[in-house]
């Protein structure tokens, strides 16, 4: 088992919807495969989205949602099945 | 050609600006950071009006389907070309089928790529540049995705003559530590209680995450307008006043600051309490979100002197190239 931190590549808002009426992307316990987007990141209202680069599950997610991010901080932790 | 492969968080297609047209209300556009637009063209030999690349944030990937020379220019940005690195600030030599990838910027958030000739958009309005609220200008009037085709200008320089071409680092920006925004402030400052005209001079404001090419939302304390019965023609909010034209730069004080840019709407009816002088806008196009800048209060003619001071730059970075 080994565990990796996705980091948001931008400032900016963290989202774990893709909409304000959609069901959270991710909870921790989900299993996910690698290019799905687990979150979003916004910034001058256009999103980057935030994929699993491999298979894994989320251990935990760092930041509330809608909480404000800087480039670099630690958002998701997955741990990867060796 | 140049392919886009990617397209990046908010990529324009943008050049000096389109001008005349901001009575009827059309904004100029254009690159966010002129100095860096600048520098991209002298570099790879190109007029300062010739079309860039503005990436903000994050970069576009592109594969180009001729010989040229491309340059990076402004925030720092990893890029690659098939593998390569590809340096900040210098002229380098791109070859039929090769690909350009980039990343995120590591400070600043506009980053500026010229290509030999130019990026070639019909003008609209006499100027290239993308004013992605209407639609118009660039490519398609929007921003760039994969599998948009973007044609080069023709009677680039040769690249034999211009690969390699450095800026001098000490007529560069120091991008980190540029958070002081000299301003001229006026005309409705007299709407602002004194305390609150102190105020805007005296703490440092957080940029938020609404900061793009029309304006820059900051976050700081409250300012409060003097009270007073508002005239005729102005609306009943206290940030109200009887339409004015909004200089670029403008400080609007809707509740939260906001300074325009470069897509802004060109008048209304809310108190513009300072303008942020053209040679430092440069440097607010590239503060990132949550970092923090500050008013200077300055003269029209220290604002001239600056403006001269950013032209002696470009002028001696065109010398450098020169050799």
């Amino acid at each position: 088992m080994a565990t990796e931190h996705l980091a948001a590549p931008m400032p900016g808002v963290f989202y774990r919807r893709s909409d304000p009426d959609e069901p959270l992307m991710v909870e921790i316990g989900d299993d996910v495969s690698e290019g799905d987007t687990v979150a979003l990141i916004g910034v001058m209202k256009n999103f980057h989205d935030i994929t699993a680069p491999h298979d894994g599950t989320v251990t935990d997610i760092l930041v509330e949602n809608e909480g404000e991010v800087e480039a670099g901080q630690k958002l998701i932790e997955l741990t990867i099945e060796d | 050609m140049i392919e886009v492969v990617k397209g990046g968080v908010s990529t324009t297609i943008q050049d000096l600006g389109r001008f005349g047209h901001y009575h009827i209300g059309m904004p100029p556009s254009g690159a966010m950071d002129l100095f860096s637009h600048k520098v991209a063209n002298a570099l790879v030999g190109n007029a300062s009006d010739a079309a860039t690349l503005e990436m903000t944030y994050d970069g576009a990937d592109l594969r180009f389907e001729e010989n040229g020379v491309i340059a990076l220019a402004g925030a720092p940005m990893p890029a690659e070309l098939d593998g390569e690195d590809v340096p900040m600030h210098e002229a380098v030599r791109v070859e039929a089928g090769q690909e350009l990838e980039t990343g995120f910027t590591t400070e600043g958030a506009r980053t500026y790529l010229s290509v030999s000739a130019g990026i070639d958009v019909p003008e609209v309005m006499g100027s290239r540049s993308t004013y992605t609220l209407v639609g118009i200008g660039g490519h398609e009037g929007r921003t760039l995705q994969a599998g948009d085709e973007l044609v080069t200008g023709e009677n680039g320089a040769a690249p034999d003559t211009v690969v390699g071409n450095t800026a001098p680092e000490e007529n560069l920006p120091d991008l980190e530590n540029s958070n002081v925004l000299r301003t001229v402030i006026g005309l409705c400052d007299y709407r602002l209680t004194d305390e609150s005209r102190e105020q805007l001079c005296d703490v440092a404001w957080k940029v938020t995450p609404e900061a793009d090419r029309v304006g820059y939302r900051l976050e700081g304390p409250e300012l409060e307008f003097v009270e007073r019965e508002q005239p005729f023609g102005a609306g009943t909010d206290s940030s109200n006043v009887v339409d004015v034209g909004y200089p670029i730069g403008s400080i609007q004080l809707p509740q939260k600051p906001i300074v325009l840019m470069r897509d802004a709407v060109t008048g209304g009816g809310y108190a513009t309490i300072g303008t942020v002088i053209g040679a430092d806008r440069s440097l607010l196009a590239q503060r990132r979100t949550h970092e923090t800048v500050r008013f200077e209060p300055v003269t029209v003619e220290e604002a001239l002197d600056a403006r001269q001071s950013v032209q002696d730059d470009l002028a001696a970075i065109r010398t450098a190239i020169e050799r």
